[in-house]
């Protein structure tokens, strides 16, 4: 028999469901193969007892009309789980242990999934690299001291390593699909309003959405079936008729119209990237899809606007760690040098950053100068994208402007490091789902993704582009477990 | 327009985070790094353009004012720092 951990998350549901494997013998195979790869720093919390146990419970009473029966998975140790301490890769949360469940996490457990650790991730999901997490860099599988991307880095690197079958992000300005595309996997960010955000630690809350991360596209589509539901915890989650996305999956592409937005053919683009692009286009013209010049003339302005929102909204919802309802605290002399105490050395050099932007642009006298300017910003960029699918129905670009770097080499200058974002945050500006899926690899054998841009709440139509093209590109991740 | 050394230093007490002059020195650099980059925004004249406010494109749902969670007390309190019987312990405020 093939190794357990080689499978994919539909192989696992289905030979569990026939009984040719256990919940115990895949939560054993997953719990090894972590073990041996503390290299690679990916958990910050195991919970690999309490999972073996329950994988036993579940063998012993069996439930397979479960879409995940018995299955374990790791998950962005920014989800809430009840009684396992939950970090967001923060010193200031590292001794929270939330007396509450996240709603996509209770979704996957309430479907027979087991809870097997908390990945690590960027401090508060401020990152792309995962270098600014308090416990440490996470090295990707991909080669030596390469990131594996980030803000959910941990996850990425878990999940192409094959320390957990399938996983969960979430995406604030590309920190599903950027790590997906460094490490040669599947990320779908959703749609805006399409999974709750309850229970997960706030960053930006007006662009924050969680979505799977997986080693396929079918696996992708299952897992956002079991996550993707309308919650009353959630003010700003949609109560729209979801799609059973699993079952929905077709490879049929042909007659749709794809768009090809010129802005994001930026200055300094690599060869590589260009090739890769062209690769898909044509793969696209090949299944009998309709090619599309289109574009998108805002585009330029979606970072410097999404370092004024992110920021100014990351420095609101950030006040609440104050030291005093939870979390860590340091002692001043009064309350006031408490506050200041407790924060100082609770979080970390880039998100103290994003408070002091988020801080200054929101202070007395700025607001409309910053804050206003970047909200009329963002309504002109989500003018262009309604623009354009009155002509399409969706948009392919690659998902980032270069394959994965090496770790330190862009820490010290942050707006090089925010420039990786550069085709994935205005999808979050707009409220739009995209996937990303591995392309190919570059000269130097890394994987490059390709992100496929769908209209409001229609991800069935773009994972359904993703698994078409996944076909015709057939790629294979280069991983020979070099830290085993 | 830059952001001196004072700003730093006042953006640090409003955002209740105490720097050293180090840290703010470094601080000032990166902010006028990230600064000069979110100035692009300027070439643009949104004088007529509405700003977006919601993404999401319902209006927010009404639901009943009932209480769910009750008895919830001690597991409010159970991370707090610094507690004593049903409140947070805080440094002294009143003189």
């Amino acid at each position: 028999m093939t190794n357990i951990t080689d499978l994919t998350l539909t192989e696992l549901v289905n030979k569990i469901k026939k009984k040719e494997v256990s919940s115990r013998e895949i939560t054993n195979a997953y719990v090894n193969r972590s073990e041996k790869s503390k290299k690679l720093n990916t958990y910050i919390t195991d919970n690999f007892e309490n999972a073996l146990k329950k994988a036993s419970d579940f063998d012993n009473n069996p439930n397979y009309e479960k879409k995940l029966p018995g299955i374990p998975i790791a998950v962005k140790d920014l989800f809430c789980t009840k009684d396992v301490k939950t970090t967001a890769g923060s010193k200031i949360l590292n001794n929270f242990i939330p007396t509450y469940e996240s709603t996509v996490t209770e979704n996957l457990w309430k479907e027979g999934s087991i809870l097997l650790g908390k990945l690590n991730c960027d401090e508060f999901a401020m990152g792309s690299s995962n270098e600014t997490s308090f416990f440490g860099n996470v090295q990707s599988p991909i080669g030596k001291n390469l990131v594996p991307g980030g803000s959910s880095g941990g996850s990425a690197s878990a999940l192409a390593a094959k320390l957990t079958p399938a996983t969960i992000g979430t995406d604030t300005g590309g920190s599903i699909r950027q790590p997906a595309s460094f490490t040669g996997t599947v990320g779908l960010k959703p749609t805006y309003g399409a999974c709750s955000r309850y229970g997960i630690v706030a960053f930006a809350s007006s662009l924050d959405q969680a979505g799977p991360m997986t080693g396929n596209v079918k696996d992708c589509s299952l897992l956002f079936d079991v996550m993707c539901s309308y919650d009353i915890k959630d003010s700003t989650s949609v109560n729209f008729k979801r799609k059973n996305y699993f079952k929905e999956l077709n490879n049929s592409i042909k007659g749709k119209k794809i768009g090809i937005p010129k802005e994001y053919r930026v200055d300094g683009m690599s060869k590589e990237i260009e090739d890769l692009w062209q690769k898909g286009i044509n793969i696209i013209k090949d299944s009998g899809a309709e090619v599309i010049d289109i574009s998108l003339p805002n585009t330029k302005y979606a970072l410097p606007a999404y370092y004024i929102v992110a920021p100014a909204e990351a420095s609101s919802n950030l006040a609440r760690y104050d030291g005093v309802k939870y979390g860590f605290r340091s002692e001043g002399k009064n309350l006031i040098e408490m506050y200041e105490n407790t924060r100082s050395k609770g979080f970390g050099d880039e998100v103290k950053r994003r408070i002091m932007i988020g801080t200054y642009v929101l202070s007395s006298g700025y607001y409309d100068a910053y804050y206003l300017k970047a909200q009329k910003v963002r309504k002109l960029i989500k003018n262009d994208f309604d623009e354009v699918y009155k002509k399409v129905d969706a948009i392919l670009t690659p998902s980032t402007p270069s394959s994965a770097f090496t770790i330190g080499e862009k820490s010290n200058d942050p707006v090089s490091m925010y420039l990786n974002d550069i085709f994935t945050v205005p999808i979050n500006l707009a409220g739009l789902p995209a996937i990303s899926i591995p392309g190919g690899h570059d000269s130097k054998g890394y994987p490059l993704g390709l992100q496929i841009i769908g209209k409001t709440f229609d991800e069935q139509n773009i994972i359904n582009i993703a698994y078409a093209m996944e076909n015709q590109i057939n790629f294979k991740n280069q991983i020979k477990d070099w830290w085993i | 327009m830059g952001i001196d050394l004072k700003t730093v230093k006042h953006i640090s007490k409003l955002s209740r985070i105490s720097l050293d002059d180090e840290k703010a020195k470094k601080l000032e650099a990166d902010l006028n790094s990230i600064f000069a980059f979110i100035e692009k925004l300027n070439e643009l004249d949104t004088k007529n353009v509405e700003p977006l406010t919601s993404i999401a494109e319902t209006t927010l749902q009404l639901r009943k004012d009932e209480i769910k969670s009750t008895n919830i007390r001690e597991q409010v309190l159970k991370n707090s720092p610094e507690k004593n019987k049903d409140f947070f312990v805080v440094p002294k405020v009143v003189e």
